[in-house]
């Protein structure tokens, strides 16, 4: 039905640009372009760099926060090794210690012991002495009890009598000796 | 493809009613009923007086008003809370004014390019909605195919450099800038001088509104013809068979090309848009 009412009046031309369109093509891109200039656009903008400017703030925040990480770490590194060196420090000054105290001990040890052998020695040595010359006494007196008896009354002649003990008692001297 | 067959049952009509149906095997004699020019001149939808000017209203300006509510509603609702964290429409929205920003702008104009995103933005989503509305089932026509609306851009892209080529090199700079480029022997521009004058205010806006116009006219047109003959060879037998399913296949093919051919043309008028701005910001050295 148009191409008849079309053909009758003029052959269509493709090239045409009737003026009503043109007006309605440009009024259509010029609202287009004018409310998303001023409501849209702006926006996408503002949204880009705000994101922009959390990225760049959230990577400087990360940077930030790992050389702190590191500094701790390296602080918490220096630290032990101190820890260590002075454990370590303690340790060999607790075990001179130990190995002085010891042998003072031992030092203390011996010369107790050797106070205590040596009074041992002197008190045996002033026992013997003693026995000894009470010995000598209650021999001497048992002898010439005995040899008043064997002699009878004859043995009145004190100074013969007196050499015979001294004889017999350097005798039993010299046997005590030989047999110790 | 209703529209197609319709249109072309339409002219059938006109030349016989027995043809209104026409296939190669019912053995009314009819031809095949290639799509001419005329499949771009549809029945206008109202016509009304505004301001002592007459407006006839058809189907690409509907389809025009379409474009408008698709761009604007998009975009309207991709940005109508942004966040730091976006939404999935709001991811989509910012790669999609990113693409234009980072592969139009800054790559063709440079870091001062960034100010006229908006407007190449919205050249390019116009165009590129307008394009698709080719293949866009129940709407299935190339809103550019009506030269008014290319002329109409290219318009007012033409006017945008002017001004501002006026604005930044002085207003009879920007023209003999362009008309004696520096490094020609003199003798040249007697040659040069005109034929870039001409380049400048004829040549550049004509190819540019010609090229969008051309190409998604002739995808229509290419469209049509297959979807015509698709339907034309249907009959029951193996020619009929075989002709209209490979017609059938090739119109689908084909679809799937014009939508690259309609991406890379809304691409290639924005871009040529930010070489004129660029152009006009800085003399060509």
């Amino acid at each position: 039905m148009f191409s008849l009412l079309l053909s009758a009046s003029e052959s269509p031309n493709i090239l045409r640009v009737p003026l009503d369109e043109l007006v309605i093509g440009t009024v259509a891109f010029g609202i287009v372009f004018g409310l998303l200039a001023k409501f849209v656009f702006p926006r996408v903008n503002k949204t880009l760099e705000a994101r922009a400017n959390e990225i760049e703030g959230g990577i400087q925040r990360a940077a930030s926060a790992q050389q702190e990480a590191q500094a701790a770490l390296a602080q918490y590194n220096s630290q032990l090794a101190e820890a260590r060196s002075e454990a370590s420090a303690i340790r060999a000054a607790a075990t001179d210690e130990k190995r002085a105290v010891i042998e003072q001990a031992k030092v203390e040890a011996q010369a107790a012991a050797a106070t205590v052998t040596a009074r041992a020695q002197e008190q045996v040595a002033l026992e013997r002495s003693q026995a000894q010359s009470s010995l000598e006494r209650e021999v001497g007196a048992l002898a010439l009890d005995l040899a008043s008896r064997v002699v009878g009354e004859s043995l009145k002649d004190d100074a013969r009598s007196r050499a015979v003990i001294d004889a017999f008692i350097a005798d039993l001297e010299r046997q005590a000796a030989e047999g110790r | 493809m209703s529209h197609h067959i319709s249109t072309s049952v339409h002219l059938a009509m006109s030349e016989s009613a027995d043809c209104a149906n026409q296939h190669l095997m019912n053995d009314l004699g009819c031809g095949f009923p290639a799509p001419s020019a005329e499949i771009f001149f549809l029945e206008p939808y109202a016509t009304f007086n505004l301001l002592g000017m007459d407006f006839t209203i058809t189907k690409t300006v509907v389809l025009l008003g379409l474009v408008m509510v698709i761009v604007l509603g998009f975009f309207f609702a991709a940005f109508r809370a942004p966040r730091l964290v976006p939404s999935k429409i709001q991811s989509l929205g910012e790669y999609a004014y990113l693409f234009v920003r980072d592969q139009i702008a800054r790559e063709v104009i440079g870091k001062d390019g960034d100010r006229f995103v908006p407007f190449l933005a919205t050249i390019f989503f116009f165009v590129w909605i307008a394009n698709l509305m080719s293949v866009i089932p129940g709407a299935q026509f190339p809103v550019m195919s009506n030269l008014a609306f290319p002329v109409s851009l290219t318009l007012i892209v033409f006017l945008t450099y002017l001004f501002l080529g006026m604005k930044h090199q002085g207003p009879v700079k920007f023209f003999t800038n362009a008309m004696f480029p520096p490094g020609v022997p003199k003798a040249m521009y007697l040659l040069l001088s005109p034929l870039e004058l001409l380049q400048l205010l004829v040549t550049r806006p004509a190819t540019q509104a010609i090229r969008l116009f051309a190409n998604m006219f002739a995808g229509h047109l290419l469209l049509t013809t297959f979807t015509v003959a698709a339907w034309y060879l249907v009959g029951p037998n193996f020619v009929g068979a075989f002709g209209a399913a490979a017609s059938f296949l090739v119109t689908v093919v084909l679809t799937g090309f014009e939508m690259f051919i309609q991406g890379l043309q809304a691409f290639i008028f924005t871009l040529l848009t930010a070489v004129y701005i660029s152009g006009s910001l800085h003399a060509e050295h």
